[in-house]
């Protein structure tokens, strides 16, 4: 055998949860699937502290006047909830587990384009994640996640800069995560997979991608320049030193805004994916739903105003930035009425994941409605930095994000574990869900309207009762999250054994064995085809 | 559709309607709430409808519609559009109106600090998480902030305005029914930011008379005497009253008129150009004189500041000259 030939490649190389199994084979993979539950590892252990700072507060919030905790824990306990759900569990969550596992799968790819980058990408997020635990335990940070100067800057004794730290350094990961997805995508496409031609998945991580890398930096950017102020004295954002607080809010907003659409976009693709397989109909008007895929992550970069229609901004800018937010709302809500319209005229089977979508439209729609209630100028002008906001972006982040990502966690557990889930339960844990989400959230709405704002520990008490509805919600809502992970392990260890296609799917990932062999395809697959490309009903 | 107008009074009988915007932010809130109830109740029952319908196995008939999808996706997108295009006025409209605050409204100076409201009316009057004002009468409210942002809301008045240290923001109300209705710090402030709360109390003209019999006058003078007292401790006069009017620019009918900055900037001398004069001189110099000023910053207490500014807004213009 000479050097220069090509080794003939073996025609089965062994399920990549097989061959070594050893703790060293997993933290030095470089297997984007086993990267994959890496994340999906660390991001569940972030949301247990999330949720748990979350219910803390419910619980705080049961009676008007509790004393549960010292206002100083509750201001720490709602950052801690906003920093670690937003930075370290919404944002990676659909990106890294199932872009990690299925991107490379789904444009029949043997991997990521940089596999040792994609590796460093999750060491550089666990370290962020660890720097951020720490800050909390040492004592905390009290700024909100939003760190508004010049509270976070000058006022604040919390250890601000070490969990600023953390998020910068986490930042680094989704450049990286980014930059390699887009690399992918643009490099390692299979043969006949055209641009029209690939999954909405495909396009939503595309462009989620294409925002980490451009707007992540500013994150970074403004931390730092908060860090100077609050070291070393420059003065940036605190006008006692010559700063203006309000540039600290542009800035801000600026990545932050668009990090909603990083939260949100994947989950479209993987609403798209589940709706055709179940519907068993190709997407209605696909090129439309690309597209607004992208618009939306375009023009979600020149909305950041309107988190500032009370800041003291300039009239005008306000009047631009409330135009663009509706603008910015349409292609969504087109999104919304193409999947309804995907599922006319289809053959439909109610499995779980279908009944996350489902889930995920009524919810994403209530929030996306309540988001233009925010849009509209006079209007939010009473309901900012009330629990009206609280809930609406429960309702886009939660009720879409995190539902759709547990959708898709259904939809692609067979190819992950190569086992099936019971779909009783699981179809049971998802209605529950869907009752406790609402029951927390819907009369946040209400208690916004009232006029009960944001971050307060205690509160007047004709905003008792809804409170009181809210916190029994979360109870419900606990139930909901805790029994995937209960029939999740169990299903892994001894469900029954998947076949590579159960749900009868088309996309590349369901046309390799599962769990998938280490280099994902014996055979590179070759495209001829539109996506979803179901047989005539 | 009167069932839900019952159904919405019920709701707002929670959340009294107190002031001129209150209605007005309440339509364009119901206009949103019917159309946005309108189109989520249409889609739900859409995709039950369609659930049931086409649930695997069924009979019905999955042959396609024959209507160009193109045609279907320019109509929802044209037609979303135009309903987006019509709120995006509404509320831009009522929004300029809370926005443009009517000439010539009698001032209430609110400071916000960690973590209280700190009222002073112009009479001199102070108050503390307490704002007393009269029924029917519109006022401006001034809004400075000592330390960090805190947020002016009052949910009655439907009324909301950060309160930005540095920067001095006005806005206004006109209080159209009597009680007292609660305003809070809606932008987290720090440790005490929930008990940062203070009442809006609006009398009836003979109650407010009353109101400020009962409220002997504080012996500081009023909120121009007290700035008068402090341009003389502060020896302001030395240059803004020199004869030759070379050192310094004269004060008098300064405050609304325009100014031309040492950069080449014109700025109108609102409440903020006054407060940034004195504490920021060198940011807020005058074209055609030396910055001979020094930053008051941290040198004159920020009330003292605030009483200043409220004396120089007293100065009339100095009589006019006749033109050549």
């Amino acid at each position: 055998m000479t050097p220069t030939e090509p080794a003939e490649r073996p025609r089965a190389t062994p399920s990549y949860l097989g061959g070594e199994t050893s703790a060293a084979s997993w933290l030095g993979t470089l297997d984007h699937k086993r990267i994959a539950l890496l994340y999906l590892f660390t991001i569940t252990a972030f949301f247990v502290v999330g949720a748990v700072a979350a219910a803390l507060m419910r619980w705080q919030l049961a009676v008007p006047t509790a004393d549960l905790v010292t206002s100083d824990t509750y201001n720490r306990l709602f950052t801690l909830h906003g920093v670690v759900m937003v930075w370290f569990f919404l944002i990676p969550s659909i990106p890294t587990v199932l872009g990690n596992f299925i991107l490379p799968l789904a444009i029949g790819a043997r991997d990521v384009a940089f596999p040792r980058l994609n590796l460093a990408s999750w060491y550089i997020f666990v370290s962020g994640g660890l720097l951020a635990l720490y800050a909390i335990v040492v004592g905390g940070v009290d700024t909100g996640w939003t760190f508004y100067t010049p509270y976070s800057s000058t006022y604040s004794n919390g250890h601000v800069m070490v969990m600023a730290a953390g998020i910068f350094v986490a930042g680094f990961s989704s450049i990286a995560t980014g930059l390699n997805f887009i690399v992918t995508v643009h490099k390692l496409r299979a043969p006949g997979l055209t641009w029209f031609r690939l999954p909405l998945f495909v396009w939503a991580i595309y462009a989620t991608s294409i925002i980490m890398v451009l707007a992540t930096p500013v994150l970074a950017i403004t931390l730092v320049l908060m860090g100077l102020e609050r070291v070393l004295g420059v003065g940036i954002f605190d006008p006692r030193i010559g700063g203006d607080p309000l540039l600290f809010q542009h800035l801000f907003w600026f990545y932050s805004h668009p990090a909603v659409y990083i939260m949100i976009l994947p989950s479209m693709g993987v609403v798209s994916e589940i709706i055709t397989c179940f519907s068993r109909k190709r997407i209605f008007g696909y090129p439309v739903m690309a597209v607004s895929i992208l618009s939306i992550a375009g023009l979600g970069f020149l909305v950041w105003g309107h988190h500032m229609f009370v800041s003291s901004q300039s009239v005008y800018a306000g009047v631009v930035f409330s135009f663009l937010s509706f603008l910015v709302s349409v292609p969504s809500a087109i999104k919304v009425f193409n999947w309804i319209a995907t599922l006319h005229r289809g053959s439909i089977t109610l499995s779980t994941p279908l009944l996350y979508v489902l889930g995920f439209l009524a919810l994403f729609t209530i929030g996306g409605l309540t988001g233009v209630f925010l849009a509209t100028l006079a209007v939010d002008v009473h309901l900012h930095d009330t629990y009206f906001v609280i809930a609406h972006f429960h309702y886009i982040m939660v009720g879409g994000g995190v539902m759709a990502y547990l959708g898709g966690i259904h939809y692609w557990w067979p190819k992950i574990s190569g086992r099936m889930f019971p779909e009783a339960v699981a179809a049971f844990a998802a209605v529950t869900i869907f009752v406790g989400f609402n029951l927390t959230f819907f009369p946040q709405y209400l208690l916004g309207y009232l006029g009960m704002p944001r971050r307060y520990m205690t509160y007047p008490a004709e905003f008792h009762t809804l409170n009181v509805v809210s916190t029994l919600g979360a109870v419900v809502l606990a139930v909901g999250f805790g029994l995937p992970l209960l029939y999740l392990t169990r299903s892994f260890l001894r469900g029954a054994p998947a076949g590579p296609n159960p749900w009868g799917a088309t996309g590349l990932e369901w046309q390799t064995s599962s769990p998938p062999p280490e280099d994902n395809f014996a055979q590179t697959p070759v495209v001829t085809g539109p996506p979803y490309d179901y047989p005539p009903l | 559709m009167r069932r839900f107008l019952a159904s919405w009074d019920a709701v707002s009988g929670w959340l009294p309607a107190a002031s001129s915007m209150a209605p007005r932010v309440d339509r364009v809130l119901r206009g949103l709430l019917a159309a946005g109830i309108a189109v989520a109740v249409v889609l739900t029952v859409l995709t039950l409808i369609i659930l049931v319908r086409y649930r695997r196995g069924s009979a019905a008939s999955r042959s396609p519609s024959g209507i160009a999808t193109w045609k279907i996706e320019a109509s929802w997108i044209i037609g979303t559009a135009i309903v987006f295009l019509f709120f995006f006025f509404e509320g831009a409209g009522v929004y300029a109106d809370m926005e443009r605050i009517p000439p010539g409204l009698p001032e209430i100076t609110v400071v916000g600090r960690q973590w209280m409201w700190d009222v002073r009316y112009a009479d001199g009057r102070r108050e503390f998480n307490m704002l007393h004002v009269r029924l029917n009468t519109p006022v401006r409210v001034v809004l400075s902030s000592e330390d960090v942002i805190h947020s002016f809301f009052v949910p009655a008045f439907r009324l909301k305005q950060d309160v930005v240290p540095g920067k001095i923001v006005s806005t206004w109300f006109n209080p159209t029914r009597t009680g007292t209705y609660p305003f809070f710090c809606a932008q987290y402030c720090g440790t005490a930011h929930a008990q940062m709360i203070g009442a809006v109390v609006v009398l009836s003209p003979g109650d407010y008379a009353a109101w400020v019999r009962g409220n002997p006058l504080p012996r500081g003078g009023t909120a121009q005497e007290r700035g008068l007292g402090v341009y003389r401790r502060f020896g302001c006069a030395e240059c803004h009253e020199d004869p030759q009017g070379r050192r310094a620019p004269p004060l008098a009918g300064l405050y609304g008129s325009r100014v031309t900055l040492a950069g080449g900037e014109r700025v109108r001398a609102d409440e903020q150009y006054l407060r940034d004069a004195v504490l920021l001189s060198a940011r807020s110099r005058v074209a055609g004189y030396a910055l001979t000023m020094p930053s008051y910053d941290g040198i004159m207490a920020p009330s003292d500041a605030l009483d200043l500014v409220a004396y120089l807004k007293s100065l009339a213009p100095p009589p006019q000259e006749a033109q050549p």
